[in-house]
């Protein structure tokens, strides 16, 4: 009896060792650009752009099968830092794929309607909503990115979108409006 | 010589492993779809199996049998693979890119291969010395690509051909998979007791 629980022991170990030992000897570094660019996107893994997440499309724009507008959550902010990173033109967000919202958005649960199906909670990709069958949903609010997959799925259209307001420690100041073209420059 | 060519042989038409002793019918009949991924995963298994099939026998052999502990074969056999795929995979990625990309993901599902545990095991029963349980395990995995290859283009056929509407599907394709299986009975004959 000792001796198979030894002998299995001592086996898996050295196993095991030798999986790590070839974990590290063996280590593969991933393509570094992509790791660049997936840094640039926002994360939202809302699949607007047509790929499953932020990571994907990462990938195909390094092979060069996605083209860097197609983000609406990153908006220009992020189509210009891509074309800096990749050294391309910049150009406008591509309008097939959403359109940049100026005001960060949340979705919030209407908790007396919610009818506990778990349909929001399959398609949230960042794991924001939290409940269970036949119980109430909530949205963590600080995980939500906005990307506003779970509204479809809804049965009772109880997710609403909610902008997200300014606290004193987000806030930041407007740029100036660049208002009319001065008349002494015409 | 000849006794090799005979386990080949043996393994590869007369006993298949898939479509006579029923082992491995799962990635058979998972990832038959396409050509292209039936010939990955038969390139990958060729690989795993053979591998597998000398180290299970190594360690039943220099570690088991010394120690008496013949009886926990199983449970060994199943570590040892699952380290061997692990291993390869990781060695794989990093020594062949190209190869990688062709095995890719075929390499991790073959842990759950039963042909490769039934290859260990039937090793061990069939007392099978470490020459003839490399081609045993080769035999077993040309076998099982053979049939997989064969299988994967009958059925890329089948999805274009007019079929009943009762048989589509999974249906019609286990129906062509039994008659393959009984073409293959017929290579029984090839041996005369």
């Amino acid at each position: 009896m000792l001796t198979v629980i030894l002998t299995l022991a001592i086996i898996a170990g050295v196993f095991g060792l030798l999986l790590a030992w070839s974990a590290i000897r063996f280590k593969v570094e991933g393509d570094p650009i992509v790791d660049q660019i997936d840094a640039l996107l926002p994360q939202t893994q809302c699949g607007q752009c047509t790929y499953p997440g932020c990571r994907p499309y990462a990938e195909a724009i390094a092979k060069g099968e996605a083209d860097i507008n197609q983000c609406p959550p990153g908006g220009e902010a992020t189509i210009l830092a891509l074309a800096d990173l990749l050294g391309v033109e910049p150009k406008p967000l591509n309008a097939e794929h959403g359109e940049e919202k100026h005001l960060p958005t949340v979705v919030r649960i209407d908790e007396n309607v919610c009818i506990g199906c778990t349909l929001c909670i399959q398609a949230c990709p960042v794991d924001a909503i939290i409940g269970a069958a036949k119980q109430m949903h909530t949205v963590v609010e600080s995980e939500c990115t906005g990307c506003n997959l779970c509204i479809p799925p809804c049965p009772v259209d109880c997710i609403h979108i909610v902008e997200v307001k300014p606290t004193v420690r987000t806030w930041t100041a407007e740029l100036p409006d660049p208002g009319p073209v001065a008349p002494h420059a015409v | 010589m000849t006794e090799y060519a005979l386990i080949l042989l043996g393994t590869v038409l007369v006993n298949n492993f898939v479509l006579v002793k029923f082992l491995g019918l799962c990635p058979f009949m998972g990832v038959s779809r396409k050509l292209e991924t039936a010939i990955g995963m038969a390139l990958a298994t060729t690989f795993v199996l053979t591998l597998s099939s000398v180290s299970a026998y190594l360690v039943n052999e220099y570690i088991l049998a010394p120690l008496g502990l013949e009886y926990m074969r199983t449970i060994m056999f199943i570590l040892v693979i699952a380290v061997v795929v692990q291993f390869t995979e990781m060695v794989v990625h990093k020594t062949s890119p190209l190869l990688y990309n062709i095995l890719g993901i075929f390499l991790p599902l073959i842990t759950t291969n039963c042909a490769v545990l039934g290859v260990a095991l039937l090793n061990v029963q069939e007392k099978h010395g470490f020459l003839q349980s490399l081609f045993y395990g080769f035999g077993a995995a040309v076998g099982f690509s053979l049939v997989l290859i064969l299988f994967s283009a009958l059925r890329e056929r089948i999805i274009v051909a007019d079929v009943p509407e009762a048989f589509q599907g999974t249906s019609i394709a286990l129906i062509t998979a039994g008659i393959m299986s009984l073409a293959f009975m017929g290579f029984a004959g090839l041996i005369k007791v």
